[in-house]
């Protein structure tokens, strides 16, 4: 089995090798590397990218807005998921975030993941009839599984999720009751002996 | 060692980076307290580690396999050694040969006979054969054809070998690689951070190289005994100390300085910082300085016993001696340690008066009697690197601009369109995946030149910068500039980082490689340096260290009583 580092590694001097610069190969390293640590292709898709690029023109992405749409060709994932981290404070405050054609979405997913560690929010990353949240570089939650990462995605949404409770006050006040039953009710004898300060804490 | 006293307000800076991390001065550091190889020792010592030897099964040519295994209390680490008789025609420091004289791997627990069966297929083929996670290891190493032959006859004969032959060389065998860290295929470093003894700086490697130590020796015995049984002896344990294990280094450690660039500031500010608390002390206690001047006197005899054929070298040892006598001769006889700040007294009338090697020299010895002040710096010596990885594009132009000219003063005055100052390219061989340097006016391969020309190309952003509007965010920048990315995240590092850059160029028709590698070594704990080539030295670790069973009570100033 290939080391993570060995993962990086190869993935990084590949890309210099297709014509990335070294700063982008290095990024693309990183991710590739965060794939395979989440049991994602990594390796196998780039590969698939980099033959796919000896035929075709992928578009660059380097300034995003609420809309982006390919002239042509697919977006380069690699190049946009750069650009997405490189920009995560401006798009961060988009509402959401549509893209039309991206090639191999799942390298551009590494990079999204990523983002979300950056901004502190979840991201949920919708194409096609896939949905995917990202959590914080944490963890990835998907309703794709045990299949083939899909090769394209032609409508793409992806929106920040801000963060808040996953329940409501009640709830918690209900719990936190049952979590006060661990705590002991303090007679006299315990107020005056078993803290630090006296009864008064003065000078 | 008592706590040291200090005085509010007489508080020294740490040195400038500026001054530190040139390479001339970064090739003059030493062993000292913090080296990775006495980091080692002293965990082993405080946690009663034991070492058994579970296997030796060879032959009578000295061909087959051991098992050395370190208990540290919860784990278990296997040195798993296969021999080999190797024709002395193939034997070779490259890392180009393709056989050793022994093949290694550090196994994580103790092997099952199929571990072993496995590694039995793969490690004496090294990066041709295949580890799994299970090795956190793999080395290999060769004889010294100096010493070998003279060892097992000396042995065989009933006699104890020469110790003039033994200081002159300081081994029997040296390794030629020892890769860790994921590489191909052993455990990820990041596998093993949770295990304390491996969270300091190449703890794995340390500990690798430690067992290679006793491995070398008892097989040096069974081939003496292999050769003449009824006579041969083993070695005595004064003598069997004073072996280390020899180590070959060529290029492929050079671009490791360049890009762990938050480690190596770990390492240097750690170091940084030992002196300058030690110059922040304002009364040494007699104790303190007479243990002091005693590791200055007794280390006379490692400089006069570090042989080497290398001229350059030499000048360099020959210096050295010169200085430290003229040390020597200035605290015994127009110094008081009486006086207040003593060590940094010291240290300005080292900056004065001596060379660059010798201020490192004396530096590393100021530590030792500081256990107090040094042990709880090892624990700030890695790096999680990843961390520092991402770029702030929120930031602007303007302040990138002044990080550099803040953090890079030297390295904006080259003129890097002089051919002397780009004259060597860095590359990685197709046939060895190992680092290259090469004139790029002589050779062919420099448009696949490695990144690792930082100077060259920090002032190729610095002056991209001056164009651009101040207020321009760094993602801007990066967006229509991808191919300065990154030396933007290296600037972006050093503004936090201070120790994380060579203030040096890298690429110049003067770079002696051998500046880096010894930058490295020192903190592994090398103790002699022997340049074959400006880009190929030899050396020695763990010479002169207690034996595993000597480890419960022994003399952490072993370093300088090696050669007493």
């Amino acid at each position: 089995m290939r080391s993570l580092s060995e993962i990086e590694t190869a993935a990084k001097r590949a890309s210099r090798a297709v014509g990335f610069s070294w700063g982008n190969s290095e990024e693309v390293g990183k991710s590739i590397r965060l794939l395979e640590m989440f049991g994602l292709q990594g390796i196998k898709t780039l590969n698939h990218y980099y033959k796919e690029r000896e035929t075709k023109n992928f578009e660059d992405l380097n300034l995003i807005s609420e809309k982006n749409e390919p002239s042509s060709e697919a977006f380069c994932p690699i190049i946009l998921g750069i650009s997405f981290l490189d920009q995560i404070k401006l798009i961060e405050n988009f509402d959401s975030i549509h893209f039309k054609k991206i090639a191999h979405p799942v390298i551009f997913l590494s990079f999204l993941s990523r983002a979300s560690e950056l901004s502190g929010k979840k991201i949920h990353f919708k194409f096609d009839q896939n949905e995917i949240l990202l959590n914080l570089n944490v963890n990835i939650s998907s309703n794709i599984f045990n299949q083939e990462f899909p090769k394209f995605a032609n409508e793409i949404e992806i929106k920040f999720i801000n963060n808040q409770d996953n329940f409501t006050a009640s709830e918690w006040n209900s719990l936190y009751k049952l979590a006060e039953n661990t705590f002991v009710e303090e007679t006299d004898s315990l107020k005056q002996g078993a803290a630090g300060a006296g009864l008064t804490d003065n000078d | 060692m008592r706590a040291a006293k200090t005085e509010l307000g007489r508080s020294k800076p740490h040195r400038q980076a500026s001054e530190i991390m040139k390479l001339g001065r970064m090739g003059s550091f030493h062993q000292n307290r913090l080296s990775f190889m006495r980091v080692l020792l002293r965990r082993a010592t405080s946690e009663n580690w034991t070492f058994e030897r579970s296997l030796f099964d060879i032959d009578s040519q000295g061909v087959g396999q051991a098992i050395y295994t370190a208990k540290t209390g919860k784990s278990r680490y296997s040195l798993v050694a296969f021999a080999n008789d190797l024709p002395p025609e193939k034997r070779s420091d490259r890392v180009i040969a393709t056989e050793w004289d022994a093949s290694f791997a550090l196994f994580d627990g103790i092997p099952t006979p199929s571990d072993l069966a496995r590694l039995r297929k793969n490690i004496p083929a090294q990066e041709a054969g295949r580890v799994t996670k299970k090795e956190l290891s793999i080395s290999r190493a060769n004889r010294s054809v100096r010493l070998w032959d003279h060892v097992v006859n000396s042995l065989a004969a009933g006699d104890q070998p020469k110790l003039n032959l033994i200081e002159d060389v300081g081994y029997l065998m040296r390794t030629t690689a020892v890769y860790g860290s994921g590489k191909f295929g052993a455990a990820d470093r990041e596998t093993l951070l949770e295990r304390p003894e491996f969270q300091g700086s190449f703890q794995v490697e340390m500990l690798t190289v430690y067992l290679i130590r006793t491995f070398v020796m008892d097989l040096v015995e069974h081939m003496a005994h292999a050769k003449a049984p009824e006579t041969a002896v083993k070695l005595k344990p004064s003598l069997r100390r004073k072996f280390g294990i020899g180590n070959s280094t060529g290029l492929g450690m050079a671009p490791f300085i360049v890009n762990h660039p938050t480690l190596l500031n770990n390492w240097i500010l750690s170091r940084e910082t030992a002196l300058k608390e030690i110059r922040e002390i304002k009364i040494v206690e007699n104790e303190d300085s007479e243990l002091f001047i005693d590791c200055v006197k007794k280390s006379l005899t490692n400089i006069t016993s570090w042989n080497t054929d290398s001229e350059y070298q030499q000048k360099k040892i020959s210096l050295l001696l010169k200085n430290v006598e003229k040390f020597i001769n200035y605290i015994e006889n127009n110094f008081d340690f009486k006086t207040e700040y003593p060590f940094n007294e010291i240290y300005l009338w080292l900056e004065q008066n001596t060379c660059e090697e010798c201020i490192e020299y004396i530096v590393s010895i100021m530590m030792e009697p500081y256990s107090n002040i040094t042990n709880p710096l090892v624990g700030n010596m890695s790096s999680d690197e990843d961390k520092y990885f991402n770029i702030p594009t929120n930031r602007t132009v303007q302040e990138l601009r002044d990080i550099i000219e803040t953090r890079y003063p030297n390295i904006l005055d080259i003129n890097f369109d002089q051919k002397e100052n780009h004259q060597n390219f860095w590359f990685i061989s197709k046939n060895k995946e190992e680092p290259r340097l090469a004139d790029r006016f002589e050779e062919h391969g420099s448009e696949l030149e490695q990144p690792l020309a930082v100077a060259r190309d920090i002032k190729k952003l610095y002056e991209k910068l001056l164009s651009e509007k101040n207020n321009s965010s760094i993602a801007e920048f990066l967006s229509l500039n991808s191919e300065l990315r990154h030396v933007v995240r290296r600037a972006f590092i050093i503004e936090k980082f201070p120790y994380s850059e060579i203030q040096d160029n890298t690429i110049s028709k003067n770079i002696v490689p051998i500046d880096m590698l010894r930058l490295k070594l020192s903190f592994f704990g090398a103790l002699k340096f022997d340049p074959r080539s400006d880009k190929w030295l030899r050396i020695c670790m763990f010479e002169g260290a207690p034996l595993p069973g000597e480890l419960k009570n022994y003399d952490e100033q072993w370093v300088y009583k090696a050669n007493n």
